[in-house]
């Protein structure tokens, strides 16, 4: 089981690769649309990709509700 | 003939033989071959195991993230669209950005981002299949990707004509400026099917040489050894501007685009005709829209792809539209076939020649085909006095584009 600490730094991994997000940039209460600038297409990679690391299955009607890194953190630390 | 002259005040190029229009030029005039072996895991099982790959790779130039939601050939595209807007100096302009349009094609579209993603499908399962595939294998992808970078808003148009692609997008973008459809067009065309999968189906069509162990004397337009093209891929942009509208800005101007003709063979999906009848009419009407006549064209630089039948063709159809006075090159002879880009880059390299007089050569042309009765800068570029200069390219589906470009 990833601690919460492991699943914000795993994210930050996966924001960096697909859309170019500082790492340092990433925390809880940060926005994927707002603050780290993820497009809805770039999210849909970001979803596959934490599906894969961790584990997890994050169904699209889900995926609505990831507003922040936080959001993520919280379903994929229920869930895998 | 309009009475809207059209000029080029901007040229853009990544290639086999440079990263940019300069070292593309020089790489010509100093007759380096572009093609080389294919050292892909890949290319080991192909009859066909040389091509020319680009000299610069667009990872180099554009940003990991950026490029990784662009096919490869919407990379080239925009990298030599960006590099053409820049000679322009229209970045420095406040163009209205309703009067720039984009004409910009490709032979064959994002065919490396299906196959890839073909394999991602097999392999992993529809849910892997990146978000990104449609946008990077459609065939306008690497227009609409230039028309974003410049804001363009006059229409971005994607030609498609296989290896006429290139100069018909040209020819295009000259009706629309005539039109009064815009006053600046990017236009040119990409191509990037360095591949397994084109490879293997044009070598099943025995189009493609496989001289597998001479890849820098393989592609020899018009010479008797000749046996097929050689692949290249790269991309080919020109600024076209409404002369006035150059002028006024105090614009460089390199060439004139004073004339063009399309045309279609109606005779075979791929074989040319052998008697270049589509071909003759294309560059007779090129030369009347220029309000020239076959004399004053001085330059051809051919379609000449170092095939069998069609460098042939060709001849017939300078001899019968132009005379037996214009000195030919083919730079497929260095650079390999761009395919679609073919036309834009070949577009450029007249240009250039007429700019600075001198003629790039047609390297590998060591025994020529008898039947060749024209003159060729064979082996070494050569200085020549031009007014006007063609460039040829017909593309499978029996497409004919002949453009006329003189001094500025």
């Amino acid at each position: 089981m990833a601690t919460r600490a492991e699943i914000t730094s795993g994210l930050g991994e996966i924001l960096e690769e697909v859309a170019g997000v500082n790492p340092d940039d990433v925390a809880e209460e940060k926005s994927f649309t707002d603050d780290l600038d993820v497009d809805s297409l770039s999210m849909v990679e970001v979803v596959v990709a934490a599906e894969e690391k961790f584990g997890v299955k994050i169904p699209d009607n889900e995926v609505q509700n990831l507003k922040t890194v936080g959001d993520a953190v919280n379903y994929i630390e229920a869930n895998h | 003939m309009s009475n809207v002259d059209v000029v080029v005040t901007g040229l853009g190029a990544t290639t086999p033989l440079g990263g940019d229009v300069a070292s593309t030029w020089d790489a010509m005039l100093a007759g380096r071959s572009g093609v080389g072996h294919l050292t892909q895991e890949w290319a080991g099982s192909l009859p066909v195991r040389i091509a020319a790959q680009l000299a610069v790779d667009p990872s180099e130039v554009i940003e990991r993230v950026r490029l990784r939601r662009m096919d490869r050939s919407e990379a080239m595209a925009v990298i030599a669209a960006k590099e053409a807007w820049a000679d322009s100096g229209l970045a420095d302009t406040d163009l209205d950005r309703e009067r720039l349009a984009v004409s910009f094609g490709s032979g064959i579209g994002g065919a490396i981002t299906l196959l890839d993603q073909d394999d991602i499908l097999e392999q992993h399962g529809p849910r892997r299949v990146s978000p990104h595939t449609v946008p990077m294998l459609m065939p306008n992808g690497p227009a609409a990707h230039i028309g974003l970078e410049l804001q363009a808003r006059a229409g971005v148009r994607a030609m498609a004509s296989a290896c006429a692609t290139g100069a018909e997008a040209v020819a295009l973008g000259l009706d629309l400026i005539r039109l009064g459809r815009a006053d600046v067009v990017v236009a040119g065309s990409t191509e990037a099917v360095i591949h397994q999968l084109p490879i293997a189906g044009f070598a099943s069509m025995r189009a493609m040489s496989t001289r597998n162990d001479e890849p820098e004397r393989a592609s020899r337009p018009w010479d008797k050894g000749r046996d097929g093209f050689v692949l290249g891929e790269g991309a080919g942009a020109l600024i076209l501007e409404r002369a006035d509208h150059a002028i006024a800005r105090g614009a460089t101007i390199y060439a004139r685009l004073a004339g063009a003709g399309v045309t279609s063979d109606g005779y075979d999906i791929v074989q040319p005709d052998p008697e270049c009848r589509g071909g003759i009419r294309a560059m007779r009407m090129a030369i009347e829209d220029a309000g020239l006549t076959g004399s004053d064209i001085h330059h051809v630089n051919a379609h000449a792809t170092s095939t069998p039948v069609g460098d042939m063709g060709e001849i017939k159809g300078i001899r019968a539209a132009i005379g037996s006075h214009p000195i030919l090159t083919s730079t497929k002879s260095m650079t390999g076939h761009l395919l679609g880009a073919a036309g834009a880059l070949e577009s450029i390299a007249a240009i250039l020649a007429l700019r600075d007089g001198i003629i790039p050569p047609t390297i590998n042309l060591d025994d020529p085909d008898e039947r060749l009765d024209l003159e060729v800068a064979a082996h070494k570029a050569r200085s020549a006095d031009i007014q006007a200069a063609m460039n040829n390219s017909f593309g499978f589906g029996g497409h004919n584009v002949a453009l006329v470009f003189t001094r500025a």
